[in-house]
């Protein structure tokens, strides 16, 4: 026995709410992330990412209320994303109940935050969050863009993952913008590279359908998979992939 | 106000996410009250004293808090603690992170060093190998507990002699076997986080309730 394979649901948070439709039976208010995020707890998530995609600076203490009220019933780990420039911003995050952050633009445009956040909370605190695309502007290949893959930037993935968790990052997030959203399966071939560079955690995330598309990833080098829409709809359920995994001989948390 | 529940002070001494802490021992049982006061720490019924970060950091943290008078005052009066994650890696004696080392607060003989592992942080759900009587993990089976550190304590040269009853060590490995969890008389820590382990989690905070 060893460390099982991570399963994350990650929900889109604006204001308050859960955005992109969830499509549970049984839900009293489906857009409310608390309930969300006990349900997917219960069917046995192994961690909850919340992504925050809150337009105005104002509306993000609407998020800090939200993760308070997470914490309080869900005692599994919580991660938030988006919008964080700051140890500030990551300073609160905690005490409102976050365990871990995932930063990325802001982190592409001034690196030294990683460094930052890591040296007053722990490596581990810091997750990298990376949205990859390929070009061969790139020696890799492999390419970082921003604003959900609109913005192709200069920057090598590999490069930035490697001086990212040189600089503390405890964990990547690696999201494939050519397999997002195309339920395909994930970007072996990028897992496989983010792998032979990383010696910190990897998370795969972009292109999940079925559930035998899970095993291929950890396969490849993750230590944890992510995935929103499957889960949101209803077309796989955190237990179905767990499952689909273990009949592969994949270690997971039942 | 219900007079059973046993009362917990999770000490507030600066260290990241100690909501969900708090939180998790409420679920479990206990009236929480989350304070620096030494008088309320040293009076309560069980002691947490959490840990996130750097040992050196914590350590810091914890001295200007006073925090290790109040451990010491509890153990040599037989009161209960429960440190996690760095919270007990700052019981051993001292800890090498970074190439820096530090001292700790020396409750037990040892170090705190690098896990030997491929991948770290060691984060996740990992399985645990419990000491047969542990109180701990009385009735929790084949269980996963969250882990999420770089650093761990993996040697244990404590002896201790009749009639003081010996120590339950729990064993986890990650690269290499490392100390889980550490049962020794009114001192229990463990690496991972209880508050972030789900219901086993919150059982195991339950069986340390019921032993205060």
């Amino acid at each position: 026995m060893s460390l099982a394979v991570r399963v994350i649901p990650c929900l889109d948070v604006a204001d308050g709410r859960v955005v992109k439709g969830v499509n549970f039976q049984n839900l009293a208010d489906a857009g409310d992330p608390v309930e969300l995020a006990s349900r997917y707890a219960a069917q046995g998530a192994d961690e909850i990412t919340f992504l925050d995609v809150t337009a105005t600076v104002e509306s993000r203490d609407t998020t800090y209320e939200v993760v308070t009220a997470t914490a309080e019933q869900v005692f599994v780990p919580l991660t938030v994303g988006g919008g964080i420039r700051s140890t500030e911003d990551v300073a609160r995050l905690l005490g409102s109940g976050a365990d871990k952050v995932g930063v990325n633009s802001a982190a592409i445009r001034r690196p030294e935050l990683v460094g930052e956040i890591a040296d007053r909370f722990g490596a581990q605190v810091v997750v990298l969050s990376l949205d990859v695309t390929r070009a061969d502007t790139t020696p890799s290949g492999f390419v970082v863009t921003t604003h959900g893959g609109r913005t192709v930037t200069r920057i090598d993935a590999l490069e930035w993952a490697r001086e990212a968790i040189e600089r503390g990052a405890g964990e990547l997030l690696v999201n494939s913008i050519d397999a997002d959203g195309t339920k395909d399966g994930f970007d072996l071939e990028l897992i496989t590279a983010m792998r032979s560079v990383s010696s910190v955690p990897v998370i795969a995330s972009g292109g999940a359908g079925r559930t035998e598309h899970f095993a291929p990833a950890i396969s490849a080098g993750a230590d944890a998979v992510l995935a929103a829409s499957v889960f949101h709809s209803g077309q796989l359920s955190i237990g179905d992939v767990k499952s689909a995994m273990q009949a592969e001989g994949i270690g997971v948390r039942s | 106000m219900s007079g059973s529940r046993p009362r917990v002070v999770v000490l507030d001494y600066g260290s990241g996410n100690v909501h969900s802490a708090v939180k998790a021992l409420e679920r479990a049982g206990a009236d929480v009250e989350l304070t620096a006061d030494r008088k309320a720490a040293l009076e309560a019924d069980g002691l947490l004293v959490p840990g996130v970060g750097a040992f050196a950091a914590v350590m810091e943290s914890l001295t200007s808090a006073r925090g290790g008078e109040v451990v010491d005052k509890r153990l040599a009066g037989g009161r209960p603690v429960l440190g996690i994650c760095v919270g007990m890696q700052v019981m051993f004696d001292r800890g090498v992170e970074r190439g820096l080392e530090a001292d700790g607060l020396g409750e037990w003989p040892g170090t705190v060093t690098q896990l030997d592992a491929p991948v770290l942080p060691h984060m996740g759900w990992n399985t645990v190998e419990p000491d047969a009587g542990s109180t701990l993990f009385d009735g929790i089976e084949d269980e996963r507990f969250y882990f999420v550190h770089s650093y761990a304590a993996s040697d244990w040269t404590l002896t201790v002699d009749p009639p003081f009853p010996q120590p339950h060590l729990t064993w986890a490995t990650h690269g290499q076997r490392f100390l889980a969890a550490v049962e020794n008389g009114p001192l229990t820590a463990t690496q991972f986080h209880p508050e972030k382990s789900g219901d086993a989690g919150i059982r195991l905070l339950s069986n340390w309730l019921g032993s205060l």
